[in-house]
């Protein structure tokens, strides 16, 4: 610094000699000092461009498998429910509509009574009065001529035949009503069987309206329409954060499990053996709550709860029942082990206290506590229960599995049109960033700039006058 | 040649697996002062026996032993066990343990000479012989030596990996007129210690064993 200072006897002399020099120079150099910064700036955002797009069509690629995925994993829910749906369906089908015939027979045995009944029960109008001329022909009789007693007898005999035909009247209306009351259970009988037949139909229509449902839905998949991929979609979420939030409670439970055998295990392999740097009675726990889950798994597949082993579903039958037994034997086995482990922690547990208290010097160290048997029960249960409740696991390892897919895949897109927009940003700022520099460069070269346009805006005139002179002229 | 390089990968694995592992366990050397007035102060040792059996783990090795006019000898051990892998039994032995210590105390005899030196041999070779992973020699002693005539005790000490902790160290009559005798006997074992490879610790508050183990 100090010899380019020193190339005259006045420093600040030196300086603007430099100064101008420096602007001299870079005034030369201006154009070519442009065309490097825009070429410069126009390549990285370019690039960046092209990253950018490489990066959305990497997204575009990810979205169409995700969606494939989604809508094979839908498609394939869908008809396990469809399936399940028309299982229900058949089995409704066999046990309320298998009988139809009995219940057809019984309906027509008791149309039948109710008709019999009915022509029974018809009221026969009593005959014309045959007597009523006799009766005209009698009247006419001379009163004088004995027709007075004639017409009491008469009267008499039509006094006990009115009689005796109001009592059989009254008796043939009393049959009469005694079969209609006949009727009514009958009646009621067959309203409750139309009733039965309506409920058995309205439920098999219930279920035909779940069907169809399901059948839209599945049709929507097939066809992949947006709507079907949205829902699919919002549903693995949730899916997966119910699953992790149960998986999370299960790990929990497993916890509990292993602080419960972990200590008595130390008597079963020993407390001070290593396996690495984990202690083998910790290790040993573990694989016996793995083992536990496992089996868990085996049993929700056998029983085809789960689907997360396609081999075992496809097993036959009979050697699928057995497997169901035989994983609930063991898992039963292990069950009982944990109880007896939680039993024997708590005595472990005793026995160290009362150690500690003797060494510590205290006198209460034998003291029993007459309610410990609770507590130990209590760990034997879990211990038992445990085991069982962990089967139970296999349910939201499927769903998380299954629905990890579809989250990631959103992640990942999420991910890819978040760095493509940053290169977008980014190609943007860099072809800003050209011109600036350029605008920079041109700073210091203020004042050749200004005279440059003086001296252009002069010749524009000049240009202009000449132009005007030579039309005036011609 | 990748299944090549699984089963490569995987025998390694194995074999580190059965690799012998680093032993984790503790053994601790525990030496008692039995010499003239210092006898007395056993009680607070039997303190310090109960609380390191309290803070041992299975499979870690105690021993106590008194110092006397010879002490570099396995007679000299009153209780010594290495405790089973399986902590009932392990709890077993420490209560065992503490009835021997116990029955010592009531009935142990003052001795005309003090052998800190011996009694430091026999515990390195008790120690290195369990050979745990971690070594603590514990002397619970005003650190006076006084030798018998006859007994010849400029062993140099191999340490190395030990930790020493003296205990209690009580100052005699004789370092209440001259301060300096006391220091420079403390500051000679733990120059003697360290000379040998090994740690020097010193806790003279008994309240306060939170740090012994």
């Amino acid at each position: 610094m100090g010899i380019l200072l020193a190339i005259t006897p006045w420093p600040a002399i030196s300086a603007l000699f430099w100064i101008v020099l420096a602007v001299a120079v870079l005034y030369l150099a201006r154009h070519t000092a442009h065309q490097a910064i825009h070429i410069t700036a126009v390549a990285l955002s370019r690039g960046l461009r092209m990253a950018a797009h490489s990066v959305g069509r990497g997204e575009a690629k990810l979205a169409t498998r995700n969606r494939e995925v989604l809508l094979a994993a839908g498609r394939e829910a869908k008809e396990r429910i469809v399936e399940r749906e028309f299982v229900r369906v058949g089995e409704s089908v066999r046990k309320d509509l298998a009988n139809y015939p009995a219940l057809h027979r019984a309906l027509s045995e008791s149309i039948a009574r109710i008709e019999e009944n009915h022509q029974n029960a018809v009221d026969v109008p009593p005959e014309a009065p045959g007597w009523v001329r006799a009766v005209e022909a009698v009247a006419e009789i001379d009163a004088r001529k004995g027709g007075t007693e004639v017409l009491e007898d008469i009267h008499k005999s039509l006094v006990k035949a009115h009689k005796e035909a109001m009592e059989a009247y009254r008796t043939a209306s009393a049959e009469r009503h005694g079969l209609l009351r006949k009727m009514m259970p009958e009646w009621r009988t067959v309203l409750d069987t139309l009733g039965h037949v309506s409920k058995s139909v309205e439920s098999i229509l219930t279920r035909a309206v779940v069907v169809d449902r399901h059948m839209q839905e599945y049709e929507d998949i097939v066809r992949g329409q947006d709507r079907a991929v949205s829902t699919l979609s919002s549903s693995s979420v949730v899916q997966f954060f119910v699953s992790a939030l149960v998986l999370t409670v299960a790990i929990g439970g497993a916890a509990i499990n292993f602080s419960l055998i972990a200590r008595p295990m130390a008597e079963m392999v020993g407390g001070t053996s290593y396996i690495g740097t984990f202690r083998t009675a910790n290790v040993a726990a573990l694989v016996i709550i793995m083992v536990e889950i496992s089996m868990g798994l085996f049993l929700m597949e056998s029983l085809r709860i789960t689907r997360l082993f396609p081999v075992i579903g496809a097993l036959p039958d009979k050697i699928r029942v057995r497997m169901i037994w035989i994983t609930f034997a063991i898992l039963t086995l292990l069950a009982s082990v944990e109880a007896g482990l939680a039993y024997m922690r708590e005595v472990l547990l005793q026995d160290e206290l009362a150690t500690g208290a003797l060494l510590r010097g205290e006198n209460g160290g034998g003291l029993q506590n007459e309610y410990l048997w609770i507590t130990t029960v209590a760990q034997m249960g879990m211990g038992f229960i445990l085991p069982f409740a962990l089967t139970f696991v296999a349910i939201p390892l499927e769903t998380f599995i299954h629905s990890l897919r579809t989250v990631l895949g959103l992640a990942g897109i999420a991910l890819l049109r978040f760095i493509a927009l940053v290169l977008r940003v980014l190609s943007s700022v860099v072809r800003h960033l050209g011109r600036l520099a350029e605008r920079i460069y041109d700073l210091p070269l203020f004042v050749p700039l200004w005279l440059e346009a003086r001296m252009k805006h002069r010749s524009d005139h000049w240009r202009a006058d000449l132009e005007a002179e030579s039309e005036v002229r011609t | 040649m990748k299944r090549l390089a699984l089963t490569l990968v995987g025998v390694v694995l194995a074999l580190g697996a059965c690799a012998p592992a680093a032993p984790r366990n503790t053994g601790v050397y525990l030496l008692l002062d039995t010499s003239g007035t210092y006898s007395n102060e056993l009680r607070k040792a039997e303190t310090i026996i109960l609380y390191t059996l309290a803070r041992l783990e299975p499979s870690d090795s105690f021993a106590v032993a008194r110092i006397d006019t010879g002490s570099f000898s396995e007679q000299d051990i009153v209780a010594k066990a290495t405790f089973d892998d399986r902590p009932s039994t392990a709890n077993t032995q420490k209560r065992a343990f503490a009835g021997e210590v116990r029955q010592f105390v009531e009935h142990s005899n003052s001795a005309q000479y003090t052998d800190i030196s011996g009694g430091l041999l026999q515990a390195i070779e008790f120690l290195n012989e369990k050979q745990p992973g971690r070594k603590t020699i514990m002397i619970f002693s005003d650190l006076k030596e006084d030798l018998a005539k006859g007994y010849v005790r400029d062993v140099p000490l191999d340490l190395k990996g030990f930790e020493v902790v003296a205990l209690n160290v009580t100052k005699l009559r004789t370092d209440n007129f001259d301060p300096k005798e006391y220091l420079s006997r403390v500051d000679s074992w733990k120059a003697k210690v360290e000379q040998g490879g090994g740690r020097w610790r010193m806790i003279n508050d008994l309240e306060r064993l939170d740090g012994l183990l």
